[in-house]
């Protein structure tokens, strides 16, 4: 006889909701998506989720299994499961839209509060730079860009900071690790712009390093070191330093 | 509301709901102790008296908690310290090792001493 | 508060707690050395008493313990109980001199004892 998973999955919308109970047959190598799909192919079409890629590229399909928030494509069950259990939520610290899909809107309104474009030095009105900054790879700065670069806003690490749930105005590590990059930017030229838009309790200042960004982030980012770099930055600034 | 304990074990948070605590009791302890010591604005027969009074043992096991408290809440700060100011990272882990460390040592030795 | 004021905090905060950090490590020293026998109130006196050192020492840790406690306080009540805004800012404020003000009463008092 096959083995089933016992899978439960929260279902409801902005109002409330509750677990659902579902039993899927197990294979050998599986996925969370592919767990989440299944239900939605085989036995509840009506169930709401969201995915692209499924080879984590795109950072849409992440929500909280057996607490943990995780990019549901590249979680093998077999590494999450607990006696044959499984809990899926959506992300926490957003707004549901339905099921396992959450609203994303705030989390990337934040990151443009937090001034995460990058705003050419030279050529504001588009045109060519005058000259070419030349940014040897191996440079502190560039280095410490570097660190964060790879961030593909999947909001793991905004689910899994508690500060977020306690403090709705906090912009979070994700912004706060992409004004990081900018920051060290040697390209970019609205640096002081963007330092004050991280300043505060909404910002930085806010962090207590409870690193649960750092312990989550599949990509291996250290968001919450990028938060202390700001204040780092915040900090030596008031007496006209740049360290 | 039950708090999910699951995505709240690694050791920073632990680390960081100790400095929270630690540092919350001590802000509260703090007028209590300040008060204390003023006693000696009456005199040494004052304070004296105070003391005495704190010969007991439920006074000695707050006392020693609070030494616990006051040892971890500063080996919490250090490591805030080095991660805001240091830029400290990999060390993390071990970090919140030699801050459990310190504070029980503290706390051992004043139990030691304390009798 | 203005995004300014609250790094102001947060800066006066760590400052402080660079200088709590060696006033609580010879803070823990003194306490691990004088309750060896029992504390008394003459072996505390006898060491405050007309001690410019000491009652410095005092002042800057109570100073610095007292307004590093108000604004730790203000964290957690912001993030625990909601207690936002100026008007608590500004309580809390309060709250840490007050409480400095009532330390540095206490160690005048043992160094004129």
């Amino acid at each position: 006889m096959q083995e089933t998973l016992k899978v439960s999955v929260w279902r409801g919308d902005g109002e409330g909701g509750a677990f659902q109970d579902f039993r899927v047959p197990a294979q050998a190598n599986q996925t969370v998506l592919d767990v989440v799909t299944h239900i939605q192919r085989e036995l509840d079409p009506t169930l709401a989720y969201r995915f692209a890629c499924r080879v984590g590229m795109c950072g849409s399909c992440a929500m909280v299994v057996n607490g943990r928030a995780r990019w549901t494509c590249r979680t093998h069950v077999r590494k999450v499961v607990q006696d044959g259990r499984l809990e899926l939520r959506p992300l926490a610290n957003l707004p549901v839209i339905r099921d396992l899909a959450t609203d994303m809107a705030p989390f990337f309104d934040k990151w443009a509060r937090a001034k995460g474009t990058f705003q050419p030095k030279d050529s504001a009105d588009g045109a060519v730079p005058e000259e070419f900054h030349v940014v040897p790879p191996s440079s502190a700065k560039r280095q410490a860009a570097d660190a964060g670069i790879e961030c593909i806003g999947c909001g793991v690490c905004y689910a899994s900071c508690d500060i977020v749930a306690w403090n709705g105005a906090y912009l979070g590590p994700a912004a706060l690790n992409r004004a990081w990059t900018l920051v060290n930017d040697v390209r970019d030229g609205a640096r002081r712009d963007r330092l004050d838009a991280v300043a505060g309790d909404a910002g930085c200042h806010a962090c207590h390093s409870t690193q649960s960004c750092t312990e989550r982030c599949p990509k291996g980012i250290d968001p919450s070191g990028a938060i202390a770099g700001l204040k780092r930055t915040l900090f030596w600034g008031m007496f006209g330093l740049d360290r | 509301m039950r708090i999910d304990t699951r995505p709240r074990s690694h050791p920073t948070y632990i680390a960081f709901l100790v400095h929270r605590i630690s540092g919350l009791l001590l802000a509260l302890f703090l007028p209590l102790h300040f008060w204390a010591l003023s006693r000696a604005i009456q005199g040494e027969a004052a304070l004296e008296n105070f003391l005495r009074w704190t010969d007991n043992g439920l006074v000695k096991a707050s006392e020693t908690l609070l030494v616990i408290l006051l040892a971890a809440h500063l080996a919490g700060g250090l490591r805030v310290l080095a991660l805001e100011f240091l830029g400290w990272r990999s060390s993390q882990k071990t970090l919140v090792a030699a801050s459990a460390g310190v504070s029980l040592a503290a706390g051992l030795l004043f139990l030691l001493n304390v009798g | 508060m203005s995004a300014r004021g609250q790094q102001h905090l947060w800066v006066a905060q760590r400052v402080t707690a660079m200088i709590l950090g060696v006033a609580v490590v010879v803070h823990l020293v003194t306490i691990l050395v004088a309750v060896r026998g029992g504390l008394s109130a003459a072996e505390i006196i006898g060491r405050v008493s007309g001690n410019e050192a000491w009652l410095m020492f005092y002042a800057v840790f109570a100073l610095a313990a007292g307004l590093h406690g108000a604004i730790g306080l203000r964290g957690i009540a912001a993030e625990w109980l909601g207690w936002r805004g100026r008007r608590f800012d500004l309580a809390w404020l309060a709250i840490g001199l007050l409480t400095a003000a009532f330390g540095i009463r206490a160690a005048a008092g043992l160094y004129a004892a």
